[in-house]
């Protein structure tokens, strides 16, 4: 199925010239990503409550809707129709900003994560660095929304999260450094065709501790639990959007889910295999050949979301003191063991 | 010719946006003008094809420095500071020692000359990708000031340690 959408793309025109024709395909492919991934957002959520509340016992969501399946709906209808509350001594400007850098900075992303082979936005050289440049940008929501809103726990919950997204970006870009020296490229779907002619099929297999750094320095630099002392809601009332309500937060919130599919597509792209499955699996049930690699990509991103929603209902909170510690002693030691084992396999490999 | 404006928009964004960051009295604000500056540089740098430098700019000078920034700016007492008349007394000396500089930059902008074409001509770039070049030319050609530059970015993380630890044994 696939080919032929690229295809249609590529030679149906209807007499429109190729400059124009060109643009309204990046368009096209624009609303439907930013499509699909608002609504996975707003299910995400649903998702989420379901899945914890099963957890603990409960059920979740079941007013709105057959078994709540409405619920984001609702939770978004009656965000938008919020009193919208400014505190009377916030930098208004940076105040308003704040969010939509966030979220800016999550969408941003999406423009070069590939979604199926030949499916995305902007298909550049160094989409790994542009993926780690927004996440790293996605912070500055976080502190100049809480600096900006003048109250003591939105400010000690920006402190915390500046501290705690520049310490664990080292490990997150690290961990990957031991991909790009397997795939030998920066270019996501390069790396995701290379791992498929890698005889494992992912590089989950060859770099377990790459994606072991990786796995926790993502949901810390997600703020998600049990790393989420920016909004610590037992001791900040909720960190750094204390004092955002109604659309606002509604925005903050939308940013964190998308960090969260972003980093879940980093993580099925550069060590589960993106769209393909691996060459032996392949081999021993021929037929799942037919299954259109989109399916792939978006069943390995479920397993991933599900984990963090697992991890959250699982784990509880680290003290500030044992957060730093994991980072700088824990995961750049071991991040950097990882690239220099990868390093001289490869050299090995070569040099046979 | 769009090459041209292209090039006139980043520069007239990248001199605008620094005399802002210099000139707000609310130290915040400055700190996001220059973050603008740091982004329309990374742009001028993707304009140069080199979009492995352009990425780097954003990723440390965006996305580690100046958050950095912003974590001491945050621990200051703002509030209190912009209502303070002058922050130094002595930004003639600044003034003076700037256009000096500025001086100098201009007299030698005169007399330059641009090189010789090296090895990695545009085309060379294109064919294996900026990151690859910038790799392959750090590693082989320039080992030995890039180990140097190492060396010394050791020796200040060596220092910062010795100055934040309270007592050393």
């Amino acid at each position: 199925m696939t080919p032929d959408v690229l295809k249609f793309m590529e030679t149906a025109r209807y007499g429109i010239p190729q400059e124009l024709w060109t643009i309204l395909v990046i368009i096209v492919k624009i609303a439907v990503v930013l499509g699909a991934v608002m609504l996975h957002v707003a299910y995400a959520t649903y998702f989420e409550r379901k899945v914890i509340g099963r957890m603990q016992n409960r059920l979740g969501p079941m007013v709105v809707g057959p078994y709540g399946i409405l619920q984001p709906i609702a939770d978004g209808i009656k965000s938008f129709f919020k009193e919208d509350i400014i505190p009377s001594n916030a930098d208004k400007p940076m105040f308003f900003m704040a969010p939509v850098l966030g979220l800016m900075a999550a969408l941003s992303s999406l423009a070069v994560v590939p979604f199926f082979n030949g499916f995305v936005i902007a298909n550049i050289n160094i989409g790994l660095l542009f993926l780690f440049a927004m996440s790293s940008l996605a912070v500055y929501g976080v502190i100049l929304g809480g600096w900006s809103s003048n109250s003591k726990y939105s400010f000690l919950g920006s402190l915390r999260a500046s501290a705690q997204v520049i310490s664990y970006e080292v490990p997150l870009g690290l961990s990957l450094v031991g991909v790009m020296i397997m795939a030998g490229s920066l270019n996501i779907t390069e790396i995701v065709n290379a791992q498929s002619r890698y005889p494992g099929g992912m590089y989950i297999i060859a770099q377990w501790l790459g994606f072991f750094v990786f796995v926790i320095s993502a949901i810390a630099e997600t703020n998600r639990s049990p790393f989420d002392l920016p909004e610590a809601e037992t001791e900040l009332i909720a960190g750094f959007f204390t004092e955002y309500s109604g659309m606002r937060f509604a925005l903050f919130f939308m940013a964190e889910y998308a960090g969260m599919i972003i980093m879940c597509s980093i993580a099925v792209l550069c060590f589960l295999g993106g769209w393909t499955i691996p060459p032996f699996v392949l081999k021993l049930l021929p037929f799942l050949a037919v299954v259109p690699g989109v399916v792939w990509f978006v069943m390995k991103l479920y397993v991933c979301i599900f984990f963090y929603y697992w991890i959250r209902a699982t784990l509880p909170r680290y003290r500030y003191d044992q957060l730093m510690a994991i980072g700088w002693k824990v995961l750049i030691p071991l991040a950097l063991v990882n690239i220099v084992i990868t390093a001289i396999m490869k050299l090995l490999v070569h040099a046979k | 010719m769009i090459n041209k404006i292209f090039f006139f928009y980043f520069s007239a964004v990248i001199v605008a946006m620094s005399l802002m960051a210099i000139t707000r009295r609310n130290v915040m604000h400055g700190v996001l003008y220059m973050l603008l500056l740091f982004f329309h540089i990374a742009g001028l740098y993707l304009f140069l094809n080199a979009e492995f430098i352009s990425a780097v700019q954003v990723i440390v000078y965006a996305g580690a420095i100046m958050v950095l920034f912003l974590f001491v700016i945050m621990l200051l007492n703002l509030r209190e500071d912009i209502l303070k008349k002058q922050f130094i007394g002595t930004w003639p000396m600044g003034l003076v020692a700037s256009a000096g500089i500025l001086m100098v930059l201009l007299l030698s902008m005169l007399t330059v000359k641009t090189g010789e074409k090296g090895f990695w001509g545009i085309a060379q770039i294109e064919s294996v990708t900026q990151t690859v070049a910038i790799g392959t030319t750090l590693y082989t050609q320039y080992l030995f000031p890039f180990e140097v530059a190492s060396l010394v970015l050791l020796v200040a993380i060596i220092g910062a340690i010795v100055l934040a630890k309270k007592r050393l044994k």
